[in-house]
């Protein structure tokens, strides 16, 4: 399936890498620049994995391992007034939104100086300055409230968009359907991104999704959709500005985007359901060897440029776990104060070793 | 000061707070055109039009949760959950995201949200349409829940859920819709996380909420008027969070207590107030906290089992009588 999107796409990167595609020089400065970006996120994820692997985070870590191209793509085709929900796959797109790669770690590392102070950890990264209104843990739980998120902007007559991006695993649960119906109805300013790695954890999409090209999803609600190469930045990024442009004009937008993950599903999974072949495959497909193959075949990077934006991304995820480091964890006298936002009477600030109420001291015994 | 319904002060509220903030829309099945399943909403959509009382379709999950998403960014929407049976298809975007949004990001969103729906049964609906689930909210730090029992308190827990920056979960009952009070005039919202003693005494403590605290001032009322009893009645108001201090301090007066609520008695929040006054006075109690509930079966349809399963008038009389002759308190005369 995604063999044949990607050989039917104009201008792809073939494997050995050889032939020309003639970009423009707007293009190639573009792929330069998403190229960069791309390693900085392969960089960042691999320096999490380790952090996982020293225990420095804990949790659950799910990594953008294989999707860089498509985050890259993605998210540039947002206005810095566009908001983003995502799923928990999420460092990449905190990092494109323009949140620095120390307080997406720190994050990780449940410190004072995370994106969200310590308290969401790897799945519930969000920045309200930078417009990321989350990472949410539960599949599809982000759909209604980026809905939610549209709707507010569209009652405010305001004109910004919301991309909320999915896995393909998300599109079987009923909140997909009840949101892209809300937003076909109501007419929302809102992009719904498919990222389509082929895998639910380790069940595929032609297992669990009945109409297995999903951007055909889209039907039920006269919504417009299209599919995409996610391997390919440039294309992810032209397919996205369209979609995005079609939301701000308050058609929603289906956007499905074929990806690879190269990985487990989480950092934890040896992805023992994968073949041989496939795993052999996937090489083949790393968009971060694909698209660096594709700027050497245009001549707009040489092996020397290509190992310096390397050490440029190590450098950063190095600076970015060492901050991590360094940062504090929260003080445990900061626990209660994030349940409400609002103060309200009896809110019960209780440890779990203390009594309700003072205990009484014991009467005294009668000598 | 005006005599009016409890339907009539929620509506009332809705539309003076729809008139005072912008920011207020109302959302959810059939409000607008049918105008709400119990007419609260009557006469809202041709007086806001169709961007401020949105009918949605049947998508508890759907519109709860763009609700929320609406609230994060400033919004103040008003949801109507025709009743709390259905809330349960919204449950994990109230429970995972209106209750977390706050906390797990750091504190860097609001939900100002409210939930209205309505619980109860006796209305020969059957299992899945007469329960009182209002507990599964209640449980979950994050939440606040409030449950009036008048139609002064509709008013005022209503304002201040509209007017909180946390998700609020308000809870109404079938059997109030009808019940008439004063409603005092002007704008003061009451104070969500306090109880309210509506009646002072010294023989029992009688705890409620929504619809029970309603049967509890008419208990009370009704033994001091055929047997002299003195019984206080504590209206929680707020399950989450829980008044425990004046649940407590009643207690410490009279020194025994009886707990009322329509929900199943297992797990139930009458356990929750029952092991807070364990808690809290238990040197003071001259005998078990008993505690009136449902029984634990789905509801019948049938009208000889469901009245069977449900708590009546009487047994809350029962309840009261075998506490205080418990507690050696009954006067000699009323004995019958």
């Amino acid at each position: 399936m995604s063999e044949r999107t990607r050989s039917a796409k104009k201008g792809s990167p073939s494997a050995d890498g050889s032939v020309p595609s003639g970009l423009t020089d707007d293009e190639g400065r573009r792929l330069l620049d998403f190229y960069r970006r791309m390693v900085i996120i392969r960089r960042f994820e691999e320096r999490a994995a380790r952090g996982y692997t020293q225990a420095l985070i804990g949790g659950y870590c799910h990594l953008n391992l294989g999707e860089e191209a498509a985050v890259v793509g993605l998210v540039a085709a947002l206005e810095d007034r566009d908001y983003l929900f995502t799923n928990y796959r999420e460092h990449g797109y905190a990092i494109e939104r323009g949140i620095s790669p120390e307080r997406v770690m720190a994050e990780l590392y449940g410190r004072v100086d995370g994106v969200s102070k310590g308290w969401g950890g790897s799945m519930h990264l969000f920045d309200v300055d930078h417009r990321l209104l989350g990472g949410y843990g539960i599949v599809g739980g982000q759909l209604p409230l980026a809905t939610g998120a549209a709707l507010a902007i569209s009652y405010r007559g305001s004109d910004e968009v919301v991309m909320c991006t999915m896995g393909d695993g998300t599109t079987n649960i009923g909140a997909f359907h009840e949101s892209l119906n809300l937003a076909a109805l109501w007419h929302l300013p809102i992009v719904y991104v498919i990222i389509n790695n082929r895998l639910g954890m380790g069940t595929t999409v032609e297992k669990s999704s009945a109409e297995p090209e999903l951007a055909r999803r889209a039907a039920s609600y006269r919504m417009a959709s299209a599919r995409v190469d996610g391997l390919d930045p440039l294309a992810t990024y032209e397919a996205t500005r369209s979609a995005v442009a079609a939301a701000r004009a308050g058609a929603p937008f289906l956007l499905e985007v074929v990806s690879e993950r190269l990985r487990g599903h989480s950092v934890v999974d040896p992805a023992k359901y994968r073949t041989a072949e496939e795993v052999e495959a996937l090489t083949s497909h790393d968009p971060i060897h694909t698209v660096g193959a594709r700027l050497m075949v245009e001549g707009l990077l040489d092996a020397e440029g290509l190992a310096a934006l390397d050490e440029e991304a190590k450098a950063i995820a190095e600076r970015a776990s060492a901050f991590a480091e360094a940062s504090p964890h929260p003080d445990p006298s900061t626990l209660f104060d994030y349940t409400y936002a609002t103060p309200v009477a009896n809110d019960l600030h209780r440890l779990p070793g203390e009594p309700l109420f003072a205990a009484r001291p014991r009467p005294t015994e009668v000598a | 000061m005006a005599v009016m319904t409890f339907r009539q002060a929620l509506h009332d509220t809705l539309r003076d707070e729809m008139h005072r903030d912008e920011n207020v829309v109302l959302m959810g099945e059939e409000i607008g055109v049918f105008e709400g399943s119990y007419k609260i909403t009557a006469g809202l959509l041709p007086e806001f039009g169709e961007r401020r009382v949105r009918d949605t379709p049947i998508a508890e999950e759907g519109f709860t949760g763009a609700a929320i998403g609406a609230a994060m960014l400033g919004l103040r929407p008003v949801v109507e959950i025709m009743t709390i049976n259905f809330s349960l298809l919204a449950l994990d975007q109230i429970v995972n995201h209106a209750a977390k949004i706050y906390g797990m990001f750091g504190g860097q969103a609001r939900v100002p949200l409210v939930i209205r729906t309505p619980g109860g049964g006796g209305q020969q609906l059957g299992a899945t349409h007469s329960q009182n689930i209002e507990l599964y909210y209640a449980f979950v730090p994050g939440m606040k829940v409030v449950a009036p029992s008048t139609p002064a308190d509709a008013k005022a827990l209503l304002l201040a859920a509209i007017r909180d920056d946390d998700p609020v979960l308000f809870l109404e009952n079938l059997a109030l819709y009808n019940t008439k009070g004063d409603v005092p005039d002007g704008d003061t919202p009451a104070e969500i996380g306090r109880a309210a003693i509506t009646r002072r005494g010294s023989d029992l403590t009688l705890i409620g909420y929504s619809r029970t605290a309603f049967v509890a001032n008419q208990v009370a009322q009704e033994l001091a008027e055929t047997e002299g009893l003195d019984i206080e009645v504590v209206d929680l108001r707020s399950l989450r969070p829980l008044d425990r201090a004046t649940i407590v301090e009643s207690v410490k007066r009279t020194s025994c207590a009886v707990v009322l609520e329509d929900d199943w008695l297992t797990y139930g929040i009458g356990a929750e107030v029952a092991a807070t006054i364990s808690d809290g006075a238990f040197d003071y109690l001259d005998a078990p906290v008993r505690r009136v509930a449902m029984a634990e079966v789905p509801l019948p349809y049938s009208k000889v089992l469901e009245t069977a399963a449900l708590p009546s008038h009487e047994d809350v009389i029962n309840a009261v009588y075998q506490t205080l002759d418990a507690v050696g308190r009954r006067r000699p005369a009323a004995r019958r």
